[in-house]
């Protein structure tokens, strides 16, 4: 069910080869996510909730992927965590 | 177990089935011994804990899992951290001043994730619930490994330049290091739930991002290659450490509803006490990045304005409110990081880095960052600071700053709404006056005075006498107590402290790389050749 | 980026941090060294502990044993915590491939029901005992003094864990993943009389406070009787009725005991040596675990082992006796 909160939730990833296709696939799933680039860093802002889904991640990157591989780049988070086999979800509950 | 079940094929386990089958079955309720003799610290705080078994785990984690990621991220940092070692990476940093950060760092805050390891461990004991055990001491495994990596990172510079050789001394007597000492001794000694809502939500949720993401974001736009490795590293782990510290808050706030005004007592006190800590990061910040990323006002309001803002307006349904002393941090935010800088210099003598004032670019940069506070308030301070200089008098205090009896900063705090008056508060305990720096502390204090009673305040030891080593005299007639004091804490006078400008790590900085100690002042001996960055010496090549 | 240095000139301005030099010499330092030596605070502590208000945050009274320094106690394997995960992480990735081979061919499934039943019945409650091993490790490093001892010690307890988890997956291989014999295991941890002395003994050492007793009790007794007893002598009983599936996954368990044997032993003979008085406490508290734990593991060796249950006990409490005298006790 989607959410009624307009908060901003976030996750923030080093900037490196293996995090661009996870980024592209967080753009595509999450027509709303803000990427901003500072140096070594890519923090992505989207309103309410941000979902990663492990397929569209293996789309980008050619091979079979495991979520909690997201584990060795992430830098942070904001929202409510929650993770399955194949999303990885922030979100706020309440506006 | 039916035997036809092996007709058929083995049933597939999901992450969430997995993880549930291999730990929440461990525990039992044992019989031979009564519960709270074997969880004896659960109770005195005053939490409600009715059912063990409803803590979420957000992060479904099995021991081999956390091996193999965390074993992957170690080959990936110690393969950078040893070719860092092997190309001498440590003089690829913008200038010499930044290193004077790194000195901080190791000095003050490597220590306090030692701390971190230990709080998390004891918790790691004493929660009867299998899952909240777990997410402990996975928590307080990689607190060592942060301490770890940043030892093994910072051991190189410590090679090279002064002032990070002694840190676990440093870290035990050091004045301005009793800073963030206190405040995870503060945490430790506490009860297990007030340690947990203080460090993994208050600390970790709330305040650590606006550190640690400008701050090692900027380590690597200085060309500390090194440091934002493990600094990220590190915060990956975090990100884990921040789910346990939402989750830990709705478990708390959802088991009883008496638990609602102690959680919300508890995020007042650790908010403010946090950020207080953290206002050494603002300097570090804004002063001694050479090259910088973002300056704290704007940390501030994105990671807590923004980000905290959205954060409380989800915890407004269980009756929690933003901390009490928000408004103050937002009121600060512009003379915070000026403040502090001001104090250091001014006690650059006793202190384990160096320091200098801001050259015109930074101050101009200033200026367009903080166009409320910077021209009005400090820019006229350290002009004046600058003119001295120049004439041969250079200002300095030969005293130390009275401390706050709560975060034993000095007193440099102005009044919130008016940052020409220094902010004085006191509370009488017991016949005896108690200093503090703002309300935030106060409150604290007035909290709990039977506590904070006890801190080991340094300069208060050192006008006492406790702070000499052995053998000192202090009947001598050529006693000098200031002089003392530094050798005890392990500071080297004009070596580790002092000013920039001639410092070893100066002189030596541009005898080995050939470039200025600090970029925006040219040279300040013969042995440079090069003017340029390393960042535009590698344009120009790319050009 | 390339930076032009001239390294040649480029000399250290020392080796390494001074406290290792003040312990080495001015030498380059290990990355153990660096990670362990002095790092724990040991002075101008502030406040109280609310939960132990006579004594400090860090304190090393809250042991009987004293060492002049505590850093003595160190760790042969010389873990810090890189090269700790990234071995746990190799060997689980050969304990993953085993347990792929036993899964994919069915093996533990496949076993008569009378030794699945036998499987269920004396190992997979040990899952438990590793728990409660978790906690009595977690103990040590949670009150112990200085980071030699309880820097290994919190990676011992991340191991229990670890084999908590790895003897779970042994019952999951035999149910078919449907969890059944973790809650019949359970039960027969809380309830079956063949388990009950046993857990007794567990339950006291979680009341026991001085963290090195607790050290001795779990580590060096309860693990070198449980070890052999389950992993060697049990396990080969079952081998010898129904072929080496459940050895392979039984071996990764005896590898990380005798790894783990070395560091208890450095420990123990360090602290021993130190003086007369350490160790008349160490071989005492040997001597009364011992003594309660080996009456308390006759139920169920002998279910597991029938008549040859005494022997097997036997020949594990000789194997402790005959340990603790090399490390300089008096059992
Ligand atoms: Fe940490
Ligand atoms: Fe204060």
């Amino acid at each position: 069910m989607a959410t009624t909160s307009t908060q901003p939730v976030f996750i923030a990833l080093q900037a490196n080869n293996d995090t661009l296709p996870i980024i592209e696939a967080i753009r595509q799933d999450n027509p709303q996510a803000v990427v901003h680039d500072y140096p070594a860093m890519v923090k992505i802002d989207c309103p309410g909730r941000l979902v990663i889904r492990r397929e569209t991640v293996e789309e980008h990157l050619g091979r079979a992927f495991d979520l909690r591989e997201i584990q060795v780049n992430m830098i942070s988070i904001a929202g409510n965590v929650d993770e399955s086999e194949d999303e990885f979800t922030l979100e706020w509950k309440s506006a | 177990m039916a035997a036809e079940g092996n007709a058929k094929p083995a049933k597939k386990l999901s992450l969430k089935e997995n993880y549930a089958l291999l730990t929440r079955g461990l525990g039992w309720e044992p019989s031979y011994e009564k519960k709270e003799d074997i969880f004896r610290y659960i109770h005195f705080e005053g939490v409600k804990i009715h059912d063990w078994d409803k803590w979420e785990d957000p992060f479904r984690l099995t021991m081999d899992a956390y091996w193999k990621y965390q074993g992957e991220k170690e080959r990936k940092l110690y393969a950078i951290v040893d070719a860092f070692q092997q190309h001498n990476g440590q003089f690829n940093v913008t200038d010499a001043r930044y290193v004077q950060a790194l000195k901080v760092f190791i000095n003050g805050i490597t220590e306090l994730e030692y701390d971190s390891h230990r709080g998390f461990n004891i918790l790691a004991r004493e929660f009867p619930g299998v899952g909240p055990r777990i997410a402990a001491q996975m928590q307080s495994l990689d607190e060592l490994r942060h301490a770890t990596t940043q030892i093994h990172t910072i051991s190189q510079y410590a090679k090279y330049f002064t002032g990070m050789n002694e840190f676990p001394y440093q870290f035990d007597r050091v004045w301005y290091l009793s800073i963030p000492k206190s405040f995870f001794e503060d945490a430790v000694t506490s009860g297990p739930f007030e340690f947990i809502v203080a460090i993994s939500f208050a600390f970790e949720y709330v305040l650590t991002n606006l550190a640690f993401m400008p701050w090692m974001s900027g380590a690597a736009f200085n060309g500390d290659m090194a440091t934002v490795s493990f600094g990220f590293s590190a915060q990956s782990d975090e990100a884990r450490h921040m789910t346990l510290g939402i989750e830990v808050i709705k478990f708390l706030l959802e088991q009883d509803p008496g638990n609602v005004p102690l959680v919300q007592k508890w995020i007042d006190k650790w908010f403010w006490r946090g950020y207080r800590l953290l206002s050494l990061l603002a300097t570090m910040m804004d002063y001694m990045l050479p090259k910088r990323v973002m300056a704290w006002n704007e940390a501030w309001e994105i990671y807590y304005e923004q980000n905290g803002g959205a954060l409380f307006a989800d915890l407004a349904r269980y009756g929690i409110k933003p901390p009490k002393r928000a408004p103050e941090t937002i009121a600060e935010k512009g003379h915070v990081a000026h403040q502090m800088w001001s104090v250091f210099y001014a006690n650059r003598d006793a202190v384990g880095f160096q320091m200098w004032l801001p050259s015109d670019e930074e101050m101009a940069w200033m200026s367009e960052k903080y166009p409320d506070t910077f021209d009005q308030y400090y820019r006229p301070r350290y002009e004046y600071w600058k003119a001295q200089e120049a004439a041969g008098t250079p200002f300095r205090n030969t005293t130390l700053p009275q401390l706050c009896q709560v975060c034993q900063w000095p007193c440099l705090f102005t009044e919130s709404g008016d940052p020409t008056t220094l902010s004085l508060r006191e509370s009488e305990y017991r016949g005896q006056t108690f200093h503090m720096c703002s309300d935030g502390c106060k409150d604290i204090f007035d909290d709990t005075p039977e506590k904070y009673v006890h801190a080991w305040l340094p300069v208060h030891q050192i006008y006492q006498g406790n702070c000499f080593l052995p053998g000192v005299d202090p009947t001598a007639p050529d006693f000098n107590p200031m002089v003392e004091a530094l050798r005890y804490m392990g500071i080297k006078p004009g070596v580790d402290g002092g000013d920039f400008k001639g410092s070893a790590d100066a002189t030596n900085w541009e005898k080995w790389t050939s470039r200025p100690a600090n970029i925006h002042e040219g040279a300040y001996t013969d042995a440079v050749r090069d003017t340029a960055s390393p960042a535009d010496v590698g344009a120009r090549k790319a050009g | 980026m390339s930076v032009e240095i001239r390294t040649k000139g480029v000399k250290p301005l020392s080796n390494s941090f001074g406290h290792l030099q003040r312990r080495f010499g001015d030498k380059p330092a290990t990355r153990y060294q660096e990670a362990t030596y002095d790092i724990q605070s040991t002075a101008n502590f502030h406040y109280k502990p609310l939960w132990d208000p006579a004594r400090e945050m860090f304190d090393a009274r809250r042991t009987a044993v004293m060492m002049k320094d505590w850093y003595q106690l160190k760790d042969p394997r010389q873990f810090y915590y890189g090269n700790y995960t990234t071995t746990r992480a190799r060997q689980q990735d050969a304990i993953d491939r085993t347990l792929d081979f036993v899964e994919k061919r069915d093996l533990l499934r496949s076993l008569s029901q009378d030794i699945r039943e036998r499987i269920v019945h004396t190992i997979v409650p040990l899952r438990h005992y590793e728990w409660g091993a978790n906690t009595n490790s977690a103990h040590v490093s949670a009150y112990g003094y200085g980071t030699a001892i309880t820097s290994p010690a919190m990676m011992n307890t991340a191991d229990r864990l670890g084999m908590a988890q790895h003897i779970s997956r042994i019952g999951l291989l035999v149910d078919g993943n449907s969890g059944d014999s973790l809650l019949a295991a359970q039960a027969l941890w809380t309830g079956h009389a063949d388990w009950q002395p046993l857990r007794r003994e567990v339950e006291r050492m979680f009341v026991t406070r001085d963290w090195f007793e607790v050290f001795v009790a779990q580590l060096l007794v309860a693990d070198a009787l449980v070890y052999p007893l389950f992993f060697q002598q049990i396990d080969a009983a079952i081998a010898g009725a129904s072929g080496s599936a459940l050895s392979s996954l039984s071996d990764a368990l005896m590898r990380w005991y005798e790894e783990t044997a070395k560091w208890i032993d450095a420990v123990i003979k360090t602290a021993a040596a130190e003086s007369p008085e350490n160790k008349a406490l160490l071989s005492g508290w040997t001597v009364t675990w011992r003594n309660r734990l080996l009456p308390a593991l006759v139920p169920i060796a002998q279910r597991a082992l029938g008549n040859k249950a005494e022997d097997a006990l036997a020949a594990a409490a000789a194997a402790l006796d005959a340990r603790a005298a090399k490390l300089g006790l008096t059992v």
